[in-house]
């Protein structure tokens, strides 16, 4: 195979690579895959603990500042 | 309405009933954002270009800035209060609600600037300076400089009341120009944040046709859950203040 063949060859591979590319474009892509497999839940376990350490630490304030309330005369 | 204090066995249960009745919407917030975070990620959206999944942030970035809007305004309410009735209290009150509001539109901003930095910048292929040039970011920072200008006018009095008097004015005046720079002159000019010409939504978010019905039932809750939070990290500063400033407020 001489050069020009192959340099053809290559050329006509690449362009029939891009077609799966193309194809995808038509829908906007989504995280389904993510969803499909179920690691969305360890996600949202990290945001809930997250957002649950937080509110539970702005609950211990609240109780402490309603102690210092009781306390002042 | 169930009285618990007719029944005397049920000591603790009377406690517990009328502590709920005070906390019952630190709970309410508590429980809208678990099910902003859970069904912010998990439920169904829209299905659109250049935004794809980050259109979730809508129950995240958008909900920043309504809920700067409503302390902002609660603010503006006590700075009033106070120019009416001289009482420092409503003095105390309106600084803290400004400082707040200040907090999460900075998370407001932070927010939005990653959102941008990949549905402007990577997929519309923006350049860095078209960014800069942005109104509605542009916009954005001079509203909070000027919240932030509030608390350094604030810092600069030895007398009490007559930082409350320059500073309740000021807060009104902070107030009124959050709707020119955030609201309206980033719609007359072109952006690329929803609500611009250009952009096809009228008024983002709030717009009944344009806000798709599946990101509705998540945004309405999200807004009140996180003002709620807001509100309550809000009444923690007013409270430790006046515990600081007793010798100050006669009551």
């Amino acid at each position: 195979m001489n050069r020009t063949a192959k340099r053809i060859l290559t050329s006509a591979l690449l362009a029939l690579t891009s077609i799966p590319g193309m194809a995808q474009s038509t829908t906007p892509d989504m995280a389904d895959a993510m969803r499909a497999n179920g690691k969305i839940y360890v996600v949202v376990a990290v945001c809930l603990t997250i957002l649950l350490g937080l509110i539970a630490y702005v609950f211990a304030i609240d109780r402490k500042i309603s102690k210092l309330e009781k306390e002042q005369p | 309405m169930f009285n618990a204090s007719l029944y005397p066995n049920f000591a603790a249960l009377n406690i517990l009933y009328h502590n709920v009745r005070k906390i019952w919407w630190k709970i309410l917030s508590l429980l809208l954002l678990v099910y902003t975070v859970t069904g912010g990620l998990l439920m169904d959206v829209p299905r659109l270009f250049i935004l794809n999944e980050s259109i979730r942030n809508l129950y995240f970035h958008v909900c920043m800035w309504f809920a700067m809007m409503i302390l902002f305004g609660i603010s503006i309410f006590h700075s009033i209060r106070y120019l009416l009735s001289n009482n420092l209290r409503f003095d105390i009150n309106a600084r803290q609600y400004a400082a707040v509001g200040s907090v999460l539109g900075l998370l407001g901003y932070i927010t939005g600037a990653i959102w941008a930095n990949y549905t402007w910048k990577t997929d519309q292929s923006q350049s860095l300076a078209s960014i800069l040039k942005e109104p509605k970011l542009i916009g954005a920072a001079i509203a909070l400089l000027i919240y932030g200008a509030y608390f350094v006018l604030r810092g600069s009095f030895t007398d009490i009341d007559k930082k409350a008097r320059v500073s309740a004015v000021y807060n009104i005046f902070a107030f009124a120009m959050l709707f020119p720079s955030i609201w309206i002159i980033p719609r007359l000019v072109g952006s690329l944040h929803p609500g611009a010409p250009g952009s096809d939504s009228g008024n983002p978010a709030l717009n009944f046709k344009d806000i798709d019905s599946r990101l509705r039932i998540v945004f309405y809750p999200a807004v009140i859950g996180w003002t709620l939070l807001g509100v309550w990290i809000t009444t923690l500063k007013i409270r430790l203040q006046l515990l600081k400033d007793k010798s100050l407020i006669h009551e």
